[in-house]
């Protein structure tokens, strides 16, 4: 069954993958961080009666419905794909994946159908607190609508509550809390809202300053920076929270992406955090993998020990203690995962061959070896390992995850400045006068979208080899499909998705030209 | 004869002036929207997107035996 497939059908398929999953990412933070801001300016002009902040509301509305029509739909491709080209994994993982996809789908719809249309369409048609509470509620839901997708990748990172069937070949939920409630899911979901709510506020901030530099709709620009830059300040604040407590999590449970992110090879007491770094290849190797070694780095010393081990003198591993294992910290080394993983790969043929031959005996007893917890945690968990050749194949691109962590953690300062420094030239009364600063506020629009790819680009490619952590490899979830097709889709959606793009920010440029309605 | 105040009429009427009194940019944005879910729902979904499994196998048996049959497989699923 299994055919003489091109290495480049794995490829294709995951550069198509991330080219969806990019492009949709471009519309999603804006909604997710522009309908609260939305909520936010509507509930002043409720609260205070004012028609400037119903016109300011209505003005900054517009924008939001350009993105979210634009937007809307574009995920539904990433669920086609799974199906498609992704088809042993979505398989594989089967409702775990399929439950939270449903709850998104039922709640896009009815908030889309109902809540988006009142907002739209129902100034002056229905009350201005049923109209308000219409606007908070598509906030609401366009976040919570963020969380089960958030949940369902953040169960690719950490696999939990479910017990795979070997009958079905599927996983089963077993535990919906601890699904819902994996530290992965909460970190990820409080990280990836607060970055879209900082996104929307530098959106916010950089068209009102672009306001301000051709002096029109002044006391609209101030009143929406007052907006961004309270709301963006708390958010970044909240981004560099949520984004320590994530790395935490990701120390423990996805240890060789976290040893990948501060290119730790080697691990230490005392380890200080890289703040800069740049990274050269060296003769050193892992294996037959080469290492990289930092030719130039600023470092906070002692300060990766206090974050993950809670004091100086912790020790974090290194990529060689993941590989090599560390029996003191009971680090089992990769060579032995493999070993368990090839065990539980046995345990799982035995048991085909025992259906084929009917053998209900022995059908029933591994069964039971299914069921047993200390099969699962110790054996069936490393399954993925069984697909690995060399132990070193189980470390990332080091380069990319490093790069990628650090400049989003800078950029997150960046941010962080930006709005204090908006905050105080608007309390003082001179924003206006300070163009330097109105020039780099409209610059920085694009940052926090960079910086937002980023951070996908590092929660996936420090996974790699991974699809499902530990549990399944990228090259074993892939469809034997032809390459062909996939490259035409892959075309297919670069100009789609370009285009969607053009039209947005087209549409968005002219309404920004036009300004609010007076 | 007495206008029609239920719900529903009074729901239909809420859509129905809205998508007439829309906006320009509210227009252009729904033709947009129309011709992005032709493209992904008909062209892509029915020319480019089956779903493998379904269009392969004929019930969940087989898929099941065909999916097992690559996770015990001990080579990846590409040479390469």
């Amino acid at each position: 069954m299994i055919g003489n497939i091109d290495m480049s059908l794995v490829d294709w398929s995951r550069a198509q993958f991330a080219l969806t999953a990019v492009y949709h990412w471009l519309f999603v933070p804006l909604t997710l961080g522009l309908s609260f801001m939305l909520a936010i300016m509507e509930t002043i002009y409720v609260k205070t009666g004012r028609e400037e902040w119903k016109r300011i509301t209505r003005f900054w509305m517009t924008l939001f419905g350009i993105n979210f029509a634009i937007g809307i739909a574009t995920g539904i491709i990433l669920e086609f794909e799974f199906g498609t080209n992704w088809s042993n994994y979505s398989w594989f993982v089967g409702d775990i994946f399929g439950a939270p996809l449903a709850i998104e789908g039922i709640l896009a719809f009815f908030l889309e159908s109902t809540f988006v249309a009142v907002m739209f369409f129902g100034w002056n048609k229905v009350n201005k607190k049923f109209h308000l509470v219409s606007t908070w509620l598509v906030a609401v839901g366009a976040n919570l609508s963020a969380l089960w997708i958030l949940v369902a990748n953040a169960w690719m990172q950490h696999p939990v509550g479910m017990i795979f069937n070997p009958d079905t070949a599927r996983n089963e939920m077993v535990n919906f809390w601890a699904v819902l409630f994996n530290q992965v899911a909460v970190d990820k979901f409080l990280h990836t809202i607060s970055s879209g709510f900082l996104l929307a506020s530098m959106f916010v901030l950089g068209i009102s300053a672009w306001y301000l530099i051709r002096k029109r709709e002044e006391q609209m620009a101030k009143k929406s920076i007052l907006v961004a830059g309270v709301f963006g300040l708390l958010s970044s604040l909240m981004v560099a929270y949520t984004g320590d407590e994530s790395a935490r999590t990701v120390s423990k449970v996805q240890p060789v992406k976290f040893a990948s992110m501060e290119a730790l090879y080697e691990g230490k007491n005392n380890a200080g955090l890289i703040a800069f770094g740049v990274l050269k290849d060296t003769d050193k190797k892992i294996g037959e993998k080469k290492v990289k070694e930092f030719a130039f780095k600023i470092q906070i010393p002692g300060l990766l020990s206090v974050l993950t081990g809670g004091d100086r003198d912790a020790y974090v591993p290194g990529l060689k203690d993941h590989i090599s294992g560390n029996e003191k910290l009971g680090i089992v080394s990769t060579a032995e995962k493999m070993q368990r993983g090839k065990y539980a790969r046995e345990i799982l043929t035995s048991y085909i061959k025992s259906r084929l031959n009917n053998d209900s005996a022995q059908i029933s007893a591994i069964k039971g070896v299914f069921r047993d917890n200390d099969f699962q945690n110790k054996y069936f968990r490393y399954f993925g390992y069984a697909s690995i050749e060399k132990p070193e194949d189980v470390i990332p691109n080091v380069t990319t995850s490093f790069y990628s962590f650090h400049l989003m953690v800078v950029l997150g300062f960046l941010f962080i400045m930006i709005f204090s420094v908006a905050l105080y030239l608007l309390f003082k009364g001179t924003i206006s006068d300070n163009r330097w600063f109105l020039w780099i506020a409209l610059l920085s629009i694009p940052l926090p979208y960079i910086a937002g790819e980023l951070g996908w680009l590092l929660t996936e490619i420090g996974r790699q080899p991974w699809i499902i952590q530990d549990m399944m490899t990228v090259s074993k979830a892939v469809s034997q499909i032809s390459t062909g097709s996939v490259i035409t889709t892959f075309i297919l959606f670069a100009v789609l998705f370009t285009g969607l793009l053009i039209s947005e920010v087209s549409i968005m440029i002219k309404q920004i030209k036009t300004g609010p309605k007076h | 004869m007495k206008p029609n105040n239920s719900l529903l009429n009074r729901v239909f009427h809420f859509y129905y002036d809205g998508f007439r009194n829309m906006s320009g940019w509210g227009r252009r944005v729904w033709v947009i929207i129309l011709i992005k879910l032709f493209i992904i729902i008909v062209i892509l979904k029915i020319f480019f997107f089956q779903d493998f499994l379904y269009k392969n196998w004929h019930n969940d048996k087989e898929r099941s035996e065909h999916v097992l049959d690559q996770l015990t497989n001990s080579s990846d699923n590409y040479d390469r």
